[in-house]
């Protein structure tokens, strides 16, 4: 058994971040529970389809759990196999939980003799010395971003409750206008997102159903964010959905003259 | 004479307020292999879909340390509008669960569960959600209050059978 206590928010960028040909996903076991004193299990995986899981895990270390009264919980049970990482989360008290992972920090990328570079180097921890090192001042095609990257999903124990859901302001990161564990077919639900705290308008929006596998179409939804950053989802039947938000703009802060989020969740839709 | 006349009047007079409201829910007899009891949860709404009051919720009490109380949730409907909200004790609308047969509740007005219902239009609801088996939703539209006695009724095709409401002005 193997318990991992996380803490704080870790400030490593942990993928690099162009749009990513593979899909990552937290995915829980249920997202209605009636009462404290259950347990729910997540899937943490990298893959082609959703919800298959078709390619590889996602490194364990970087998830968190934030509960409805604030204090901390523990992941257990903590397996990274071949293709999944999962854990289990024991759900205490009544409210709404968050699990998630998130980061944000400086990516690079420019050309040296024709060769494409990039950092931080895979795999690597990046740090702000080691971007003054390996970073160069002058270079090719230079583009510094400043990225941010969360992907998570919800939990709720009896009435839902949005202590978990204020805003970070760091990032791109989503507001529920509608509850994310109150998502029902036949009811548009409405979301915010923010990007460092304010609203993101143009944030493109890629939902897939789960079940890909026995289908011959993706049944993509796609949405982009109005002025006021806010979107309207219509649930096409119940289910498990991917829902990947990708923003960019050149407000980013010196040295960076990007600024890019990547936001995934997993939201289940019930029926009537 | 003159004695007569107030104990009339006194008669017609409790007879407009005890407003009599009888639900009489049918458990279907299902042929399967593995037969759970259903949950089944009865309520009132609004038009507008809003729960005015639940009246009744059939589970397994039976278990320790209140272990039925999980699967509350699969009776999603009821659940979503007013179970979760924890805000009416359990315990004053709950029974255990029940096999196959007719059973028929009474609820007076102004007393509870029912409580006091202005006037208007109303939906009767009964959801039942069964183990290993399935959920279903029936409801009776009614007015309230019932312009003279009847009954209303409706059925469900799988879950539920015949769902009837028998008003009392």
């Amino acid at each position: 058994m193997n318990h991992l206590k996380l803490a704080g928010l870790a400030l490593t960028l942990l993928l690099p971040l162009t749009a990513e040909a593979h899909r990552s996903w937290l995915l829980p076991t249920s997202t209605v529970i009636a009462k404290p004193g259950a347990w729910v299990s997540f899937d943490a995986a990298v893959s082609n389809d959703i919800f298959y899981t078709d390619h590889r895990p996602l490194p364990a270390g970087q998830f968190q759990v934030a509960t409805p009264d604030g204090s901390a919980a523990t992941l257990e049970n903590i397996s990274e196999g071949k293709l999944r990482t999962t854990f289990d989360l024991a759900l205490n008290q009544e409210g709404t939980y968050r699990v998630f992972s998130a980061s944000n920090g400086l990516t690079a990328r420019w050309e040296e003799n024709g060769q494409r570079k990039s950092w931080p180097p895979r795999g690597v921890t990046p740090t702000p010395e080691a971007f003054a090192k390996e970073v160069p001042k002058q270079a090719d095609k230079l583009t510094i971003t400043q990225s941010s990257r969360r992907v998570e999903t919800f939990v709720t124990v009896g009435k839902p409750n949005t202590a978990v859901l204020k805003p970070t302001k760091v990032g791109l990161e989503l507001v529920p206008i509608t509850h994310p564990n109150d998502l029902v077919t036949g009811e548009t639900a409405r979301f915010s997102f923010l990007i460092d705290g304010k609203p993101a308008e143009g944030v493109k929006l890629e939902i897939v159903p789960d079940g890909q596998r026995y289908r011959d179409s993706q049944d993509m939804i796609n949405a982009v964010t109005d002025k006021k950053g806010e979107v309207s989802i219509a649930w096409p039947k119940a289910g498990r959905y991917w829902l990947e938000a990708s923003y960019e703009d050149d407000k980013a802060p010196k040295p960076a003259t990007k600024r890019s989020g990547l936001y995934v969740a997993t939201l289940e839709v019930l029926p009537q | 004479m003159r004695k007569l006349f107030p104990v009339l009047l006194a008669a017609v007079a409790i007879q407009a307020q005890a407003a009599d409201l009888n639900v009489t829910v049918e458990v279907p007899r299902l042929d399967v292999a593995e037969y759970h009891k259903p949950y089944v949860s009865t309520w009132i709404e609004r038009e507008d879909g809003s729960v005015v009051t639940t009246l009744s919720v059939w589970y397994d009490t039976k278990m320790k340390n209140d272990e039925g109380q999980k699967w509350l949730k699969d009776m999603r409907q009821w659940w979503r509008k007013v179970g979760r909200e924890g805000n009416a004790p359990l315990d004053a609308v709950s029974g255990a669960t029940r096999g196959p047969g007719s059973y028929t509740l009474n609820f007076s007005a102004g007393k509870a569960p029912l409580g006091k219902l202005d006037a208007g239009n109303y939906k009767l609801v009964v959801e039942a959600a069964r183990e290993v088996g399935g959920r279903e939703v029936v409801s009776v539209p009614f007015q309230w209050p019932a312009s003279k006695a009847g009954t209303l009724s409706a059925s469900g095709k799988t879950e539920l059978g015949s769902v009837s409401l028998e008003l009392a002005p």
